[in-house]
């Protein structure tokens, strides 16, 4: 039976946007922060192509996402929550919707700013935005870098948040989000 | 300071004994350096990335008239190379790829020039980058301003040829082997 918001739960879709687009940011952010230590080498190279192609990915999907979730209305929260909960909720999530659009977007802007276009995957040229520029690039690289810490904080907080709802509130706010998982209020 | 002003004039005079020596057998003026370009483009991970050398000098000698007779010899500051990125600057002069200590310049001196037709024409000639020499086919236009004369041309080179980026850059999956390179010589137009 397919899920749907108005039964209190996430469609499918929704589901599996939300965890695709978090596989992609641990990756993106773990190789991040990997890689832009690392020595001048072909391996350095190819991490930056593989960062850059998964962060064009991560752009489309969230653009996929808003585009969905602007369709398809989430379900309420459930009503145990405090108001301040509840604004710290949405507060988070819009946040987070923000940035899974912005970093990416920082990202290729600083690439092109830097003088290296972007070519999703090595085969379709993104346009560079921006003309060459050290200081422009430099600036862009630390928005970038400070948006990327900004969302660590938000998604920790995300986390443990719904950890928090499961184990301690034990609602179905974090279960109505994972895959594979039967909501009973679906199944009802 | 009028001997300041002495030493300036005469080697203002005798850069341009020297420039209209170098040139004097031909129906172009002396290179305008700075607003010549030797350029190139490398791919990295398929990506183009643009580069080029703040350095070279260049004779040329070219009447259109007669284009067999041209002669062109340009020499490049190796050092001066800028491959897109400070990181990549520091790491090309390096032995890996140009090693400009031991090879501080390479250059190119051509054996033949033959008109293609169409205001277009083609140089033949030697190029020796590192320890490593080639022959070398470049298409060119000739342009003809006003006060100057503008030669554009662009020919491929396959990197490996000349053992520019060695050891762990040897294979081609991150820095292809090709790289195209671009020059614009800006001559005065000789009256």
């Amino acid at each position: 039976m397919p899920r749907s918001a108005a039964a209190g739960s996430y469609t499918t879709t929704a589901v599996a946007l939300h965890w695709l687009v978090a596989l992609g940011v641990f990756g993106a952010f773990s190789l991040g922060l990997y890689m832009h230590e690392l020595p001048l080498s072909p391996t350095k190279l190819k991490l930056y192509s593989y960062h850059k192609w998964a962060g064009v990915t991560i752009f489309l999907l969230a653009l996929i996402r808003l585009a969905w979730r602007a369709t398809h209305p989430a379900p309420p929260l459930p009503d145990h929550m405090p108001r301040w909960q509840r604004m710290a909720a949405n507060a988070t999530h819009h946040l987070l919707y923000v940035l899974i659009v912005a970093i990416p977007l920082t990202g290729w802007l600083m690439s092109s700013a830097k003088g290296f276009q972007t070519v999703w995957f090595g085969v379709l040229p993104l346009p560079d935005l921006l003309d060459k520029n050290k200081d422009l690039g430099d600036t862009l690289a630390l928005v970038h870098k400070t948006l990327n810490l900004s969302m660590a904080a938000l998604v920790s907080a995300h986390v443990g948040a719904a950890l928090k709802h499961h184990l301690v509130d034990r609602d179905d706010v974090l279960a109505r989000m994972l895959p594979f998982v039967n909501n009973k209020k679906v199944a009802q | 300071m009028i001997r300041t002003t002495a030493v300036a004039l005469a080697s203002l005079i005798f850069a341009g004994a020297t420039a209209s020596g170098t040139a004097s057998a031909a129906e172009v003026g002396p290179v305008q350096i700075d607003q010549s370009r030797v350029a190139f483009v490398s791919k990295q991970m398929g990506v183009p990335i643009d580069g080029e050398f703040r350095k070279f000098s260049a004779q040329l000698s070219f009447d259109p008239a007669k284009p067999e007779a041209g002669r062109a010899r340009i020499d490049i500051d190796m050092a001066s190379i800028d491959a897109g990125s400070a990181e990549a600057n520091e790491e090309v002069v390096g032995k890996n790829w140009f090693n400009a200590r031991q090879f501080p310049t390479a250059g190119f001196v051509s054996t033949g020039v033959r008109p293609l037709g169409g205001g277009k024409f083609e140089v033949a000639g030697t190029l020796t980058i590192r320890d490593k020499t080639r022959e070398v086919l470049a298409p060119f236009t000739m342009t003809a301003q006003a006060a100057s004369v503008q030669f554009d041309g662009s020919f491929v080179i396959n990197r490996a040829d000349f053992g520019i980026g060695q050891g762990v850059w040897a294979d081609f999956d991150t820095v292809a082997n090709e790289v195209q390179i671009n020059f614009k010589l800006v001559a005065a137009a000789k009256k």
